[in-house]
């Protein structure tokens, strides 16, 4: 049966109207996966021996000390960008195959990911390294076992994060606070995770708790997605009760307020472009990682204009990437209405203008960094306004994929609006501004490096007009591929 | 109104559409029949510029439909659902539809008001999103939504199918005062037979995306497309 599912899955790749963007994209992530392989390799060969050289302790105990933190990052890397698969269930639900198999197929399919395949790059070298140097051999097959177990666990507990809001929230809530309590000395949680994840090693039975918790999960998914398979519960959500809204202090916007206020709608009743939301707020604390001097690697110049793109630009990367793929359910109307290209593309611009400069103005609590933050913050909200918001448009013209408003209601729905996918195709647009900073800073010091970045942001508003026949350009020529693959839903 | 030359689509070296020259008068009720893969939605989505034609073309009202985009203030259309936006509530779709059109909300309540009876209190102040309609309701609302705006032309694509036989009596009768008033050009495909030659004054046949038959509808016009059709 599995073979079946596999064949199906192949088959909508392959036919998939966006195949050609997509190649494209799993070839880039192909690369950064190659990355992380050799980083996890590099780490696992070499982290016994350089922990043995320095610091002399036992490597062991010094690895099982930060597991902790190793864990929680997976978690959060997989909440960030872990793309839930959606398979297409409905068709399956009256074929004679068992509903217990439909479940493990589609939490199966989760497990055949780069996030849990990438851990083994640093375990089993790690774990080999462990054994020749002489450690208990049943010891290292028993922790690793449990390690396993846990990247498992997290596997299902993204899962679940993922279908339920407010786990989410409350995840990153926790996440926060512990590292705040680490960070400013207050608890150290190290101290006793240290001694829980040695004793997986040292004990031959605690790595029972980690593999019993993994089957208590597997068994509770398993069960909540089963309770999801019906037509009326998981397969198509609730039916909420709709006000008509009628947004008038957006009139003001004159013919573009049509468009707004559709999108304000858009926004705010769909759910995978409610998290656009959440995500833009978490991206304004990203800089937190970068300002405080707290990690080694992200304390220069360059990293924080970097971190200071991201801190704006939250909303306009993750909302903007996909314009106009948000409205690709009824694009075929959009198209044979009496719409002016420009109005609708303006109107979107408009809407990540807001969005960027709302951010700004909550990033001021960066003034407690010092003024110079803050105004490094602001020279890359204007790149953001002036330069980003027409790259994305630019780009979103190509981005054929089209998004099921309506997916996102459904058991194994895609709910996130922010995967590696994204990441990747905006990386390009943090990489300018590095470049500009770096120039200006040469010439005479960081101000000038700012006043290059907000200058070009200056420069981009001057020739808006034109980038904007532009776009509209691309998307006269680009109507009938674009329209024909907006037809395929996933 | 609409003049189609030479128009033909292919996909991959199938010819799924090919008509020599096809023209539709002003206030014409021009009803197109046939079976499935006849070409009647190829046609439709041809007139509507939504995929490219492989040879020949279309214009409406003298604009080339592929050329310029004039043509979209007179013209209106409902294919399928992918005219309707989910996550709005009826009355936001009709408000959104109308401001593209250049209504004000006074009109647009107007005409509202006079299909209360085609919407037969499913569809207004419902507290219902269109994604959560049913499929015959989502329909109702796309067909009324076509009336917005004086449109000159009105294209809906098997109107008559998912809704039900109350409803499919009162859409006769829109289609018909639509047929009445001489202004308006009427385009309607379906496969029920009888409803066309009922709705419509002229009846055009595809098969295997050509015309195959082209009458004005008369007293007899029903058997002779029943025996057409029954083979």
């Amino acid at each position: 049966m599995f073979k079946k599912f596999l064949w199906l899955e192949w088959k909508a790749f392959t036919r998939a109207a966006s195949l050609g963007t997509n190649i494209a994209l799993k070839i880039l992530m192909g690369l950064v996966a190659l990355y992380f392989i050799g980083v996890f390799l590099a780490l696992g060969i070499g982290v016994y021996f350089v922990i043995d050289e320095h610091l002399h302790q036992d490597p062991l105990v010094v690895i099982n000390k930060f597991m902790i933190y190793y864990m929680a990052m997976d978690l959060v890397m997989r909440v960030m960008l872990q793309k839930i698969p959606i398979i297409n269930i409905r068709p399956l639900l009256v074929l004679p195959i068992k509903r217990s198999t439909i479940v493990n197929f589609a939490l199966a399919k989760t497990f055949v990911s780069f996030f849990t395949i990438m851990h083994v790059f640093f375990f089993v070298p790690f774990s080999i390294v462990l054994i020749m140097k002489g450690y208990d051999p049943l010891g290292v097959a028993l922790w690793w076992v449990a390690m396993w177990a846990m990247i498992y666990c997290n596997n299902l507990l993204n899962i679940l994060i993922n279908n339920k809001d407010s786990l989410f929230i409350g995840f990153i809530v926790l996440i926060l606070a512990l590292g705040g309590l680490q960070y400013y000395g207050i608890y150290d949680i190290t101290l006793v995770t240290g001694v829980y994840y040695q004793s997986l090693f040292s004990t031959y039975y605690v790595f029972i708790i980690p593999v019993v918790v993994l089957i208590g999960l597997w068994v509770f998914t398993h069960k909540y997605f089963i309770k999801k398979l019906y037509l009326d519960t998981g397969l198509k959500g609730k039916n909420e009760i709709a006000e008509t809204q009628d947004f008038k202090w957006l009139n003001r916007f004159g013919s573009m307020a049509v468009f707004l206020k559709n999108d304000i709608k858009l926004i705010l009743r769909n759910k995978r472009s409610k998290t656009t939301v959440i995500m833009s707020v978490l991206f304004i604390f990203y800089g937190l990682l970068f300002y405080t001097g707290g990690i080694e690697v992200y304390d220069n110049q360059p990293m924080k204009v970097f971190a200071s793109i991201f801190v704006t630009g939250g909303f306009l990367l993750t909302f903007g990437q996909f314009v106009p793929s948000w409205d690709s359910a009824y694009y075929p109307l959009m198209m044979s209405q009496n719409i002016q290209y420009r109005e609708y593309i303006a109107s979107k611009w408009w809407l990540m203008v807001i969005g960027t400069v709302v951010s700004a103005v909550l990033a001021s609590f960066y003034l407690y960094f010092g003024i110079e933050i803050y105004l490094m913050i602001l020279a890359g909200a204007v790149f953001n306004i002036g330069v980003n918001s027409l790259l994305v448009l630019l780009g979103g013209a190509f981005v054929k994929t089209p998004i099921d408003l309506t997916s996102s209601k459904q058991a194994f729905g895609d709910k996130k609006a922010f995967n590696i996918k994204t990441f990747i195709i905006s990386l390009p647009k943090m990489l300018v501004p590095i470049a500009l900073f770096v120039i200006g800073n040469y010439i005479s010091g960081p101000l000038m490096g700012y006043g290059f970045i907000a200058g070009t942001g200056l420069l981009g508003l001057i020739f808006r007009n034109a980038a904007f026949r532009a776009i509209e350009r691309i998307y006269k020529a680009e109507k009938y591929s674009t329209l024909s693959a907006y037809k395929q839903k996933n | 109104m609409i003049e189609v030359n030479n128009l033909r689509k292919t996909y991959n070296g199938t010819t799924v559409l090919n008509i020599g020259h096809l023209q539709i008068e002003q206030g014409e009720s021009f009803g197109l029949v046939g079976n499935n893969g006849a070409g009647k939605t190829t046609l439709f989505s041809l007139l509507l510029d939504l995929i490219e034609p492989s040879a020949g073309q279309v214009a409406i009202n003298g604009i080339q439909v592929n050329k310029s985009e004039a043509w979209k203030p007179l013209v209106s259309a409902f294919l399928d659902e992918t005219f309707l936006i989910g996550y709005l509530t009826p009355e936001e779709y009709f408000y959104f539809i109308g401001e593209l059109r250049g209504q004000n909300k006074a009109s647009v309540d107007a005409l509202l008001h006079k299909h209360e009876d085609f919407f037969n209190g499913e569809i207004l102040k419902n507290k219902k999103y269109l994604r959560d309609l049913s499929k015959g309701n989502q329909k109702k609302v796309g067909i009324v939504a076509t009336l917005i705006g004086n449109p000159q032309v009105v294209i809906l694509d098997e109107p008559f199918a998912n809704l039900d036989p109350t409803t499919q009596f009162r859409l006769k009768k829109i289609i018909k005062d639509l047929a009445d008033d001489k202004n308006v050009t009427v385009l309607v495909s379906s496969h029920d037979l009888a409803h066309t030659t009922e709705v419509s004054n002229r009846i055009v046949a595809m098969h295997k995306g050509e015309i195959v038959k082209d009458i004005k509808t008369s007293a007899e016009t029903l058997k002779e497309l029943e025996e057409f059709f029954a083979v």
